[in-house]
């Protein structure tokens, strides 16, 4: 093998990419944003990678991605059926909370990031919902244990990752405010999920009217 | 031309079962007071007998027992156990277990490194987590703490400064959860604790031995010079995290090299100790942050040999296609940051990167993450596979990564100056590749046919059709090579395994969150890209291991180092630790 | 068709003075001090916030999502940030990427110091931030901001490359906001860099060891901490569990119907 082939052999290839890229560009001249020709390049199908031109343009993140748990409420619904919205804050009103504080995701969670303050009736005795629910995002890992083995689906992985910020000791410990999101967020995030939460919902409904048929 | 050189067929298939029964006859005949007792979790051994039987056991023809697996101990309330995990490399098959009881008052044992070298860096490490002495080893210091460090702190009765409870779920954490951070239960406000005769204005660290025994009269040249110590990292962009190499050099000519680990030791073992078996998952995706799944596989094997689970066939099929996947991605970028080492900056690390990120993309629509992918479970996986998954994945296998692959290849291979750089470059031996314990690319980069997959087969490997690529000179072209016919072979299994998946369950039994695991031990290992990665488990029946050991095959091989750089310039010396690929996650865990 | 006037002539000036006057006022950029300190720091942070070096310096996992922001896909370079420094003389950003153990930290703390002025540190991923899931660890520092002043904190375990590149406008907005008149590397009788914690038992910050001292002379100074500690969590417990039972004795507070649990 004569000496120096290899190596412009490999020039070659890197200068090949080169122009492939270039080439590649001035066929898509005049449509950078086009979402549709985006998806396919960044696809298993493109040429390489084009750079993803964050942030005019975002990769999309799948259902299933997981970063920061937040919990889950059904709004008040308005006679039409639509979400009341609350007009100082601009969040949906809360119906009410799918937590029921049962705790499974506290002691699941590996770093033992999650607190929960179960609440109590005037009597004292212990209520179905979380008086109090920090997530401590600093010591979360990510993994998703929470929303996984939540029986109430009351806990999901949220898909929001621009927190970046200044401070960490107040901003970084979500308390129940910050962690409340309404199920129309819910939704858009997770379809999947949604459509089949749906669908088990409806189904518990027909069989209670069963139930009810048969008992009367 | 290097990319179509052939590669022999397989013909290592496990013919016998290393049954501790016959093993424990044997030694008895040989050395009748040698066996204390004997079980199913192992052979006990007398501790003053203990490295007779060893060189016995590696000796002997018969049984040939000469790698060293794992070495670790395990803390009980009245005694140490040192565990050694010894396999045969000809005869393959799972490695049996020898144990030595240990006082815990004055713990010590004779070191085994005069047998097994991988001892070494093992023994270091128990000296180091446990306490226990290793009698006639010859560096025993601290490897993963600092020299001056107090405590042990893998024994039961050495609790962290933010020590809550014995394990997890904490009781603070639910149903009265008021939240507090960590720093405000501790009197120090830190994560700190001192002893009370600290005298902090005056107190001045141990100085940093150089150990020189045995090279003051080494030189190099015929000229009379000095030696100096050169100091690489922790610091340091080419060593691949931070890991920090001492290095004695003469001129150029590396005499001596140690490297220093544990600038990441994240106190895996004891945290996996308050976990429960299932928070651990998690945790082991930090392990090798290349490669989470394969580890999430081996664990995963090793919970379930305790457990005794089957998986369902589609969950064994995912599981194969993802750990596959993550060889492919981990050795791809090898290939790119082995050039880099080298001194071509960026640009063949960069088509390495391109392929990881649609790989990537794949597991992220699947687990939700794209490197901490947690993804398995005991008994199955974590969820099915989304739609038009298997598309992509084909089409990434059958298509693309064949062709970027040759094209790698291509220019990678053939490159004059790579060749010149890496050839007879940082040779290991084959012998000596056995006797340090060295896995993976390493150990068959050295000429050992010797994979996992193929001397114990695990979950359904069984059913593949592929190779097991050797090297022959052992040097850093030939562990290069290695990882490029791994990632053809991991091809191949690929294709197989799409082409196969069934349809069906993914999970045995319900999704729990609260794991029954069995009273026992189990030594569950799988080979991870970088080598054999075992996980050592003690469950007392409780919810939580009572021992959770990890053998890390990158920490392991990072003990050859010295053999395989001594001679060599202080540029090679870079090239020589690429080729390890060395995950300093799971070096220091 | 309008019609056509003759312009009246423009008398400018007066005088030969105010002619001169008019001839400044013209030609001679008059302005407040602050406005061209203004002007210079829009054009100063103009060029920082466009060639932010980082320093190549990964610690654990978050690294490799480093490398991957940096590589073709996310490509840093489109924030002038391409240029990863072996050397710390020549960074001015330190990225934290990865879990600070203490052995690590003194080499941090070294490197910080070398970095020249100005410098910025942001810390990647929850380990950097606060010891994230290893916080528990003996051997793991609860953020490294508790030694060197961090700028910027991107949670996430690990943060996506774009995670980061948001967390890399974030500093750049910060540098935006920065003015050369109250900017720490202008101002005389600087400190000559972060103290380098020394490993001994455990790790200690030698700006604490008086402190450190008094309370290991005198242990029952440590234990009426632990106890004042003890008293606080218990207090804060009993105060808020208080505060939730008037909270919750309120009849206005109607309680919100709870959802039926799931039958399995």
């Amino acid at each position: 093998m004569s000496y120096g082939l290899g190596v412009l052999r490999g020039m070659g290839i890197t200068m090949r990419r080169v122009v492939k890229t270039y080439l590649g560009d001035f066929r898509h001249l005049g449509r950078p944003l086009d979402p549709k020709e985006f998806s396919r390049r960044q696809s298993v199908r493109g040429d390489g990678i084009i750079t993803v031109q964050y942030p005019e343009e975002k990769l999309p993140v799948p259902e299933n991605f997981r970063f920061v748990p937040f919990l889950v409420y059904e709004p008040t619904l308005d006679e039409n059926g639509k979400p009341k919205v609350d007009a100082k804050t601009g969040k949906e009103e809360i119906g009410y909370e799918r937590c029921t504080a049962c705790g499974i995701c506290a002691k699941v969670c590996p770093p033992q990031c999650i607190w929960i303050v179960r609440a109590t009736t005037p009597e004292g005795k212990p209520r179905p919902q979380a008086a109090e629910f920090y997530i401590d995002i600093d010591v979360c890992m990510n993994c998703g244990y929470c929303a996984e083995y939540c029986p109430f689906d009351a806990i999901k992985m949220d898909h929001d990752y621009q927190l970046a910020n200044y401070e960490r000791h107040v901003s970084h410990i979500y308390d129940v405010k910050m962690l409340m999101k309404s199920t129309t967020y819910h939704a858009k995030l997770h379809p999947t999920d949604w459509a089949r939460e749906q669908q088990e919902s409806k189904a518990k409904e027909a069989a209670k009217a069963k139930k009810q048929a048969v008992a009367s | 031309m290097a990319v179509t050189e052939p590669v022999a067929p397989a013909v290592v298939k496990p013919t016998t079962t290393n049954d501790p029964q016959s093993i424990a006859d044997q030694i008895k005949a040989k050395y009748p007071d040698a066996v204390e007792s004997l079980s199913a979790q192992g052979i006990v051994i007398r501790r003053d007998r203990l490295p007779d039987v060893a060189r016995f056991l590696r000796d002997s023809p018969a049984l040939s027992f000469d790698y060293l697996n794992n070495l670790t101990s395990v803390d009980y309330p009245d005694r140490f156990e040192v565990v050694y995990h010894l396999s045969s490399i000809s005869r393959g098959g799972a490695p049996i277990a020898l144990k030595v009881n240990v006082n815990r008052e004055n713990p010590t044992v004779s070191s085994l490194v005069p047998v097994y070298r991988g001892a070494d860096f093992q023994e270091r490490e128990v000296y180091d987590m446990m306490g226990i002495r290793f009698a006639g080893h010859p560096n025993l210091r601290r490897i993963l703490m600092w020299e001056g460090f107090e405590g042990y702190p893998l024994r039961k009765n050495y609790h962290e400064p933010y020590y809550e409870e014995e394990h997890k779920p904490f009781g603070t954490r639910w149903d009265q959860g008021h939240h507090v951070i960590a720093e405000d239960r501790n009197p120090w406000h830190d994560n700190v604790q001192y002893p009370p005769d600290l005298d902090a204005t005056t107190y001045k660290p141990p100085r940093d031995e150089i150990r020189t025994a045995g090279i003051e009269n080494v030189s190099v040249t015929k000229l009379r010079t000095d030696k100096i110590v050169l100091n690489i990292g922790p610091q340091h962009p080419s060593t691949h995290g931070v890991l920090r190499l001492k290095t004695t050099i003469d001129g150029e000519t590396i005499v001596a090299v140690e490297p220093v680990l544990g600038y990441l030791h994240r106190n895996h073992e004891k945290i996996g100790e308050r976990n429960t078996f299932l928070q651990n998952m998690p945790y082991t995706d930090r392990l090798d942050y290349f490669t989470s799944m394969a580890n999430n596989h081996a664990y995963a094997i090793a919970v379930e040999k305790l457990m005794g689970v089957k998986v369902p066939e589609r969950a064994e099929y995912i599981r194969v296609i993802m750990v596959e996947l993550t060889r492919v991605i981990a050795h791809m970028s090898l290939l790119g940051f082995l050039y880099n080492d080298l001194g071509a900056f960026y640009t063949p690390l960069l088509y390495g990167l391109e392929e990881r990120e649609l790989v990537l993309d794949l597991f992220e629509s699947v687990a939700g993450s794209r490197m901490m992918c947690n993804y398995m479970r005991f008994g199955g996986v974590a969820r099915d596979l989304p739609e038009g998954w298997l598309d992509r994945c084909q089409y990434l296998v059958d298509e693309r990564l064949p062709r970027v692959l040759d094209e790698m290849g291509n220019y990678l291979i053939g490159n004059e100056v790579f060749r010149a750089r890496t050839k007879n470059v940082g040779i290991l031996p084959r012998d000596l590749a056995i006797n340090y314990s060295t896995a993976g690319p390493v150990l068959r980069g050295s000429g050992v046919k010797y994979d996992v997959r193929r001397a114990e087969p695990y979950s359904i490997y069984d059913r593949f059709d592929f190779d097991i690529p050797v090297g022959t000179n052992g040097d850093v072209y030939d562990r290069f090579m290695m990882r490029f016919w791994e990632t053809q072979q991991s091809l191949r299994i690929l294709k197989q395994a799409l082409k196969q998946i069934p349809a069906g369950e993914i999970m045995t039994g319900k999704k729990n969150y609260q794991v029954r695991v069995p009273k026992g031990e189990a030594y569950g290992r799988g080979e991870n890209p970088k080598g054999e990665l075992g996980f050592y488990l003690v469950s007392d029946g409780s919810p939580n291991p009572y021992r959770y050991h990890v053998r890390a095959p990158s920490f392991i091989n990072l003990g050859t180092l010295n053999e395989m750089a001594v001679g060599h310039k202080i540029a090679d010396l870079i090239v020589i630790l690429g080729s390890y690929d060395v995950v300093m996650g799971e070096v220091d865990r | 068709m309008a019609e056509l006037t003759k312009p009246e002539p423009i008398v400018l000036v007066n005088s030969e003075e105010e002619w001169l006057e008019e001839q400044v006022r013209r030609s001679v950029w008059v302005t407040s001090w602050d406005k061209v300190i203004d002007l210079v720091d829009k054009l100063y942070n103009w060029g920082r916030r466009n060639s932010v070096w980082p320093m190549g310096f990964g610690l654990a996992c978050c690294a490799i999502e480093m490398i991957c922001t940096s590589a073709s896909r996310f490509d840093i370079s489109r924030f002038g940030m391409e240029l990863f420094r072996a050397s710390p003389r020549q960074a001015d950003l330190m990225i934290v990427a990865g879990t600070v153990t203490k052995k690590m930290v003194p080499s941090i703390v070294r490197l910080y110091n070398q970095m020249a002025e100005p410098k910025y540190v942001l810390a990647m991923g929850a380990c950097a931030t606060a010891g994230g899931p290893f916080k528990e660890g003996y051997n793991v520092v609860s953020g490294v901001d508790k030694f060197l002043p961090v700028d910027v904190y991107v949670p996430g375990c690990p943060p996506t490359p774009q995670a980061l590149l948001y967390g890399l406008m974030q500093l750049q907005a910060k540098i935006d906001h920065q003015s050369i008149r109250d900017v720490r590397w202008y101002k005389s009788g600087e400190a000559d860099g972060i103290p380098e914690p020394v490993l001994g038992p455990d790790i200690f910050d030698p700006r604490r060891a008086e402190e450190i001292n008094d309370l290991t002379a005198h242990p029952e100074k440590l234990q009426a901490r632990a106890l004042k500690i003890q008293t606080k969590l218990e207090h804060k417990a009993e105060k808020l569990a208080e505060e939730k039972k008037e909270a919750a004795s309120k009849p206005a507070a109607a309680a919100p119907k709870p959802p039926e649990p799931p039958k399995t």
